[in-house]
């Protein structure tokens, strides 16, 4: 199974993902979703800008993705990533993973987003609700740790 | 084969996000000094060359690598690289 990894300005259709992905498969029986939208941050920002490296960003994803699918039995991987100007409440990122039983896919899913947040090369940066350009957005010691948790769990 | 030396001569650095501000060039070529042989050491060749590379990796343990576009640390040898980039902790997902 190799995983599909896309890097992409547009916009993507989480139930058409999903149905490319499991079609044809009478093997899968659980199917774990996961996107992540861009915040407001409470009427703070008006979008965020994503900007990532070209190139990196497709192999280091696909990179964490094999490695995914070689911890856990899949019958499907996927993994989007848009770059560009994202508004509150419009998608940024989507990790759909298949399996024959629930808790491969939530696990692979959860991995996959966990290591995609700390080695896949793409920053945000903020636009303010203001109008005027904010900063960029800091690494969270929160998401190295949820990394990290992996190391020790098998 | 017979390119080897003039390939490892020179060298395609490119700069993300507020490291790329910092130096003011989205990339560029470079012939770094004989005995750059580490991420290390091309960071501290680059920390001399402007105030704007200075401030780029003033806290060089912040700053991140990647060779050829793989995750690369301070140590991580430089030999045969064609494309060297410097970035911030990442952020996305």
């Amino acid at each position: 199974m190799t995983p599909l990894v896309r890097i992409q300005r547009e916009d993507f259709d989480i139930g058409a993902e999903i149905a490319a992905l499991t079609s044809g498969n009478p093997s899968i029986g659980a199917v774990v979703s996961f996107a992540g939208l861009c915040r407001d941050e409470s009427g703070r920002l008006a979008a965020l800008e994503l900007e990532h490296y070209p190139g990196m960003a497709e192999a280091e994803i696909a990179r964490v993705a094999t490695e995914t699918a070689e911890r856990w039995p899949l019958a499907g991987l996927l993994a989007i990533h848009r770059f560009g100007l994202i508004k509150p409440g419009e998608q940024i990122v989507l990790v759909i993973a298949a399996s024959s039983h629930r808790r491969e896919a939530f696990e692979a899913a959860d991995f996959l987003m966990d290591y995609l947040k700390t080695r896949a090369p793409f920053w945000k940066r903020e636009h303010l609700a203001d109008g005027t350009l904010g900063g960029w957005v800091e690494a969270k010691a929160d998401d190295d740790d949820a990394a990290k948790r992996w190391e020790q769990t098998p | 084969m017979s390119m080897a030396t003039a390939d490892s001569a020179s060298l395609k650095l490119v700069y993300f996000a507020w490291v790329r501000e910092r130096v003011g060039l989205t990339e560029e070529t470079v012939t770094p000094p004989a005995g750059t042989a580490t991420i290390a050491d091309l960071v501290r060749w680059l920390k001399t060359r402007g105030e704007g590379y200075e401030l780029a990796f003033e806290n060089e343990a912040i700053v991140r690598a990647a060779i050829d576009q793989t995750h690369a640390k301070p140590a991580t040898a430089i030999t045969g690289a064609r494309e060297i980039a410097f970035f911030p902790p990442m952020t996305g997902g």
